[in-house]
């Protein structure tokens, strides 16, 4: 038997104990006193969102298969525990061995939204590591930070040792063995971290300095190093069929948000949706096999004893062999008590068929993600959905015996004008309208439902509207308000419900995502003052965050609201994630003219993927 | 066809809550490739039953879950198979098969075995002659409390659901009301005895182990007319 950091009576006085003890199926367990190195893998948020995340298990199967390696788990305790590590100073401990993170080789932390920064800073706070990396000393943990949030990882460069740019399957092994040679040779941390930053996708933000002009913006970003390169370069993975997937996911003992087996169909995304920061910084877009997935889909199923199997994409409609797979996965699974979730499909006649096959027609709802109101703006936006795919989509749908409908859009997105916000409405009225003519009243199974939900434009880093100007929160609250004033002058307003997400919380997302270094003092400031688990709504306190923008002497309108010129230099120039800066302008002012880009397999747009050499780039052409 | 699980839930399972242990063992069968029996409908269940849920910070090493099974299932090497992918502290002990017309194992369910030890920190003074007061306690041959339930509160005579106790050098073992009829847990066993001293108890003063689940044998009389629930099933053939 493990013994366990906390005792019985901790663990039986707060929620869910389970969180926190391990031992679930699949578990690694390695002696630790036997490997050279120890790798503590983090998810900064609670274990029930960090257990469902797929790259944590992907990292974590590929390192344990190193017999040098331990790789173990650790993920952020909750509000209650908390509380009580702290008042009797428990250090943070990983759930495999126990032991805590403080003594690992290594802390590697996943960076996936911006509102958990404050939650990377609890947790090198409760493991007693330093907060920042100039501090630490040679017993410490090098502290490495990953994940689509370290494209811009100038908020968090103090607080971390080096960045992974890029998908974690190529390099690790690599930083691994120069780790392990330089302990051998007696090296320091520092000789270390000079090892590190000469291998490709590797970030060391203390080897760079920045200067800023007078207005705030950055003079210059280099090198105070010659180890460290001039420009980073993205890792990514050419061939998926030759990387390890996992065989033996995880089985968290209690229910977490993804309680399922993911096979991740394909990387990237052939769209070009000109907000998406996913669709650009996975680019070019990568297949995996059919038999891969055939056969992992089996594997999975069994090792894990999960009742159902979801496929992971973002864009699943677009992966060539899917009408294949899914009957596939039906004829194979659904039998078995299994039940097949499918992502959000384009709705075709296959789709339509393919879901009815697999859920409860009268339980379910469709989906539409038309982003924006009106086709003047999805043209800008470049969203492919036009209103004539949405309303046939939807016909089909009703005659297939579905009423639900929910619709996706942002509001605040650039040249955005009263009567996009308003088509939002419009749209779904419309939604409405096609129902009430399309089936009749006596084959009708009460009313449809259309729900419309809005959540607010946050321009990314790597994406065309990363020159983009934020909405302000009141801009974006008066925007909500036309939206639900509009709603309630529409004829069908009975069968039409409106959300919308909080701004204040937008707001700061946008300052973290185009941050810049000196946003690292804010996200301290504010969780010295208790701002922790951010992105729950229940925790979010905007003062503290407000007082500390004040406090540092940081405007938050800089990072925001403010007007990009096309020569400013980003924080984020330095890091080459293969879409090029001109084909992000080249785009930008497309977006400005109202003109759409064809998607990569209609004709390539230039982004600057091609260098991979592989994946949509060359489909077709060998 | 009907079969009947007994297993143990040690060490780290003791955190794990009833519904959880409901979905663990869902996946157990998938996973060992039992052949189980589903429900009908458009989202077909696994045909399973649990015996009594146990609280959580209890060990046990006889809980119970009935489920039903194709008749082509190998029984032999069910026990095995299971085994093979259980998380740590979990364990099947045994697998007996039922007959068909056998009722499930949580309508059966009419006492439990527990045995109580100080966890250690806990211990008075006298852990051997604390006991022992114990034991007195419940030679006792009426002992009326007043218990809360759901609608309210309810005055019982614990004496009469307290089928046996008795004092085991530093430990107690103790057999009490399970189940639907009277359900008592062993809390309520220790706070009359604490009540009659006039003291409080400590929520985590005690290590408590449930050893088994008993169904009363049928037409069966006398001190101790139970049957565990593994023996039922078997007597039934
Ligand atoms: S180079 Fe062309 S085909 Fe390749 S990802 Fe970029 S736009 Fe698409």
């Amino acid at each position: 038997m493990r013994k366990l950091a906390l005792p019985d009576e901790i663990l039986l006085s707060i929620q869910q104990p389970a969180r926190y003890i391990g031992g679930e199926v699949n578990m690694c367990i390695k002696d630790p006193k036997s490997v050279p190195i120890r790798f503590a893998m983090c998810f900064p948020d609670v274990y029930d969102i960090g257990m469902s995340h797929l790259g944590i298990q992907i990292l974590y199967d590929m390192f344990n298969r190193r017999e040098d390696i331990y790789c173990e788990r650790v993920y952020s305790p909750w509000t209650d525990l908390d509380k009580i590590m702290r008042e009797r100073h428990i250090p943070l401990f990983a759930l495999e061995s126990q032991d805590p993170i403080r003594d690992f080789d290594f802390l590697g932390i996943t960076l996936q939204y911006e509102m958990s920064y404050t939650n990377v800073l609890q947790i090198l706070d409760l493991s007693q590591i330093p907060l920042h990396a100039a501090d630490r000393g040679e017993d410490m943990p090098i502290v490495i930070g990953g994940g689509p949030c370290a494209y811009n990882p100038e908020p968090l460069a103090e607080f971390f040792d080096l960045f992974y740019i890029g998908e974690g399957e190529t390099v690790y092994d690599e930083l691994m063995d120069r780790y392990k040679e330089n302990k051998k040779a007696n090296g320091t941390r520092i000789q270390f971290l000079e090892q590190a930053a000469q291998i490709p996708g590797i970030y060391v933000p203390a080897f760079y300095d920045v200067s800023y002009h007078e207005d705030g913006t950055i003079q210059s970003f280099t090198p105070n190093r010659p180890c460290a390169k001039e420009r980073i370069t993205k890792e990514l993975v050419m061939d998926l069929d030759q990387v390890n997937y996992i065989d033996k996911p995880l089985v968290p003992f209690i229910k977490v948000t993804q309680d399922r087996v993911v096979l991740e169909i394909m990387r990237g995304c052939i769209r070009g949706c000109r907000f998406c920061q996913a669709g650009n910084i996975y680019r070019p877009m990568r297949e995996r096999g059919l038999d891969y997935l055939k056969d992992h889909a089996a594997k999975l199923l069994k090792s894990t004893g999960h009742e159902e199997i979801s496929l992971s994409s973002l864009s699943s409609s677009d992966y060539t062999k899917l009408e294949e797979l899914i009957t596939f996965l039906i004829e194979e699974f659904k039998g078995k008590g299994v039940n097949i979730s499918l992502p959000s499909l384009r709705i075709d006649a296959f789709s339509l068929d393919v879901m009815n096959k697999v859920q409860d027609v009268k339980k379910s709802s469709l989906t539409f993600a038309p982003e924006a109101g009106s086709q003047r703006l999805r043209d800008v936006i470049n969203k492919g959905l036009t209103e004539e795919d949405i309303l046939t989509g939807a016909a089909s749908a009703f005659h297939g015996g579905w009423n639900r409908v929910k619709l996706y859009f942002m509001l605040g997105l650039p040249t955005e004008t009263r009567e996009d916000i308003e088509g939002i409405a419009l749209l779904s009225e419309k939604v409405a309208e096609t129902y009430y003519d399309e089936i009749p009243k006596e084959q009708r199974r009460g009313k449809v439902q259309v729900v419309a939900s809005s959540s607010f434009f946050v321009p990314k880093p790597f994406t065309p509207f990363q020159w983009a100007r934020m909405n302000t929160k009141e801009e974006f609250i008066e925007k909500a308000n036309i939206v639900r004033q509009k709603f309630r002058e529409m004829l069908n307003n009975k069968s039409l419900k409106y959300n919308w997400h909080e701004a204040e919380l937008t707001v700061l997302e946008g300052v973290m995502a185009r941050g810049d270094r000196r946003v690292g003092a804010v996200i301290e400031a504010a969780y010295e003052n208790g701002a922790i688990f951010d992105s729950w709504s229940e925790y979010f306190q905007e003062s503290i965050w407000m007082e500390a923008f004040q406090r540092c002497g940081l405007s938050l309108d800089f990072y925001t609201t403010r007007e990009r010129s096309l020569e400013e230099i980003f924080p984020w120039d330095f890091i080459d994630a293969g879409v090029s800066k001109e084909f992000l302008k080249r785009e930008w002012q497309k977006a400005m003219k109202e003109e759409v880009t064809p998607n990569c397999r209609s004709r390539c747009a230039g982004c600057g993927a091609l260098k991979f050499e592989g994946g949509v780039c060359f489909e077709g052409k060998n | 066809m009907k079969v009947r699980i007994k297993f143990s839930k040690q060490g780290i399972a003791k955190f794990i809550g009833h519904l959880d242990v409901m979905r663990y063992f869902q996946k157990v069968m998938r996973r060992a490739d039992i052949a189980i029996c589903y429900s009908g409908g458009f989202s077909p269940h696994q045909i399973m039953s649990f015996a009594a849920p146990l609280g959580v910070g209890i060990t046990s090493l006889g809980e119970y879950v009935d489920i039903e099974v194709e008749d082509s299932e190998p029984i032999a090497t069910m026990k095995e198979r299971m085994n093979q992918t259980m998380a740590e502290g979990f364990q099947v002990e045994s697998i007996t098969r039922l007959p068909d017309q056998a009722v499930n194992a949580m309508s059966l369910v009419a006492a439990a075995r527990y045995h109580l030890t100080f966890r250690p920190g806990y211990e008075p003074e006298d852990p051997k002659g604390w006991m022992k007061e114990l034991e007195e306690f419940y030679g006792q041959k009426e002992i009326r409390i007043t218990k809360k339930t759901k609608k309210g509160q309810k005055e019982l005579d614990l004496a009469s659901l307290v089928y046996e106790l008795s004092a085991q050098g530093e430990g107690v073992t103790m057999v009490i009301s399970t189940g639907s009829e009277e359900n008592i847990k062993p809390d309520l066993v220790l706070d009359a005895f604490y009540q009659s001293k006039g003291m409080e108890r400590d929520p985590f003063a005690f290590l408590i182990q449930r050893e088994e689940v008993y169904g009363r044998i049928p037409g069966g009389e006398g001190p101790f007319p139970f049957l565990s629930l593994e023996k039922l099933g078997d007597c039934h053939e």
